[in-house]
């Protein structure tokens, strides 16, 4: 019986890591295509954070690393979309969790890594801290036929995108054609997914606006601590799980505390993801677990 | 959209400035890190009344999403909002301006009877 492409996958991932790139349609020839490829996206790691919803807080990340340099085809490149450090008043003490969160990250046997704050790392200080380690806040950069914009929508307190990025954002998408394959990476939701849990970004319209005549437009974000998918129009938007603790589904609860921790599970909740680019603007994902159970 | 918002900051805004009338019911509502100080705050359908806001440390926000009202706190200023509530209920509120650690836990609500 002949297997076709997306069989194989669903065949091959219960194994691991699938590299699409090689695999033949039927009917069509064996060959690397090279607009395929797939990254993974990390996020929400909080490193300093020490409570109870995860008392193996200083573990979970370096087994993140771990679980990512473990997996049979490695990506093409990483994101970590935001809140990489826990927050702390003392800017001292905030320097130091992102060195030690870089110096983790370095362990990561892909070199081709990106950053982007949350408002855990950006918020107090405006990203200062940030930029002296990780760079610009925003920026665009393309892959493989894909053009992905990172969005900072936590340097500014009150969580929006502000009217220079904006402009910014403007002249950027201006250049790209109307059907460009278009990946926006970013940490807040950019569409009200629960606001009365600040679940949104402040002018977050406004760039949904910007991206609206471009046809093929995904988002993949942070900041909520579990999975999560919604469509605005014709564009998707992709919640990751966290690092650190999950929280809870959007108003399930009267706060938005974290889940407790379960000692008969730990990890339940939390992992990382592929993320596989497919022909046109098609984004397989698969979710990964921190450590197998 | 955009139109909307600038109007309802605006709207904020003045409010901030005035006082209250002499017949409004002032309710003064503390902010300091992490909590609002009531945490419940009953209201009167119908009554207008003026919430007033103070932060004992930073710059923190106050939103309710229900009711469509918000306000900056600003350290140093009392901030002052104008509201008559047209719905009973429970309305959440929280503050939208991050302002460290458990500032994911800072909320409150009003409740109209």
């Amino acid at each position: 019986m002949p297997v076709d492409r997306r069989q194989f996958l669903k065949l091959a991932g219960i194994g691991g890591a699938v590299l699409v790139s090689g695999c033949a349609r039927p009917g069509e020839p064996y060959a690397a295509d090279a607009d395929e490829f797939f990254f993974v996206q990390l996020s929400d790691t909080h490193w300093g954070f020490r409570g109870a919803p995860n008392p193996e807080a200083e573990t979970t990340l370096p087994k993140a690393v771990a679980a990512v340099n473990a997996l049979e085809t490695q990506p093409d490149f990483i994101v970590f979309t935001g809140d990489l450090t826990h927050t702390t008043d003392d800017p001292k003490e905030r320097r130091r969790r992102l060195a030690q969160f870089k110096e983790i990250a370095s362990g990561l046997k892909v070199k081709n890594v990106r950053f982007m704050p949350g408002e855990h790392d950006g918020s107090l200080d405006r990203s200062e801290a940030y930029r002296e380690f990780f760079g610009a806040t925003y920026y665009a950069f393309d892959h493989k036929g894909v053009h992905f914009v990172a969005l900072d929508n936590v340097s500014d307190p009150a969580a929006r995108i502000g009217e220079e990025q904006l402009a910014w954002l403007k002249r950027d998408l201006d250049a790209q054609p109307a059907d460009a394959r278009i990946v926006v990476l970013t940490h807040r939701p950019l569409f009200p997914l629960y606001p009365q849990w600040d679940w949104a970004t402040g002018d977050g319209e406004r760039a949904l606006e910007l991206l609206m005549p471009h046809k093929n437009v995904t988002v993949f974000y942070g900041h909520i601590h579990q999975e999560h998918h919604f469509k605005t129009a014709h564009i998707e938007h992709h919640a990751a799980k966290s690092l650190i603790f999950p929280l809870p589904a959007p108003g399930s609860q009267p706060k938005r505390a974290p889940l407790p921790w379960d000692a008969a599970q730990p990890y339940r909740g939390l992992g990382f993801r592929q993320v596989e680019a497919e022909k046109p603007a098609e984004y397989k994902i698969t979710e990964r677990p921190v450590a197998k159970a | 959209m955009r139109r909307r918002l600038f109007l309802g900051a605006a709207a904020a805004a003045t409010l901030a400035a005035l006082p209250a009338w002499p017949q409004e019911r002032v309710v003064r509502i503390a902010a300091r890190k992490f909590v609002f100080e009531p945490e419940e705050v009953p209201l009167k359908l119908g009554e207008s009344v003026v919430l007033e806001f103070t932060t004992a440390d930073v710059h923190m926000g106050f939103k309710c999403v229900e009711l469509g009202v918000r306000s900056d706190i600003l350290p140093g200023q009392v901030t002052r909002l104008r509201l008559t509530p047209q719905k009973a209920g429970t309305f959440g509120f929280f503050c939208d301006v991050f302002c460290g650690d458990d500032h994911e836990l800072m909320s409150g609500t009003l409740v109209v009877s």
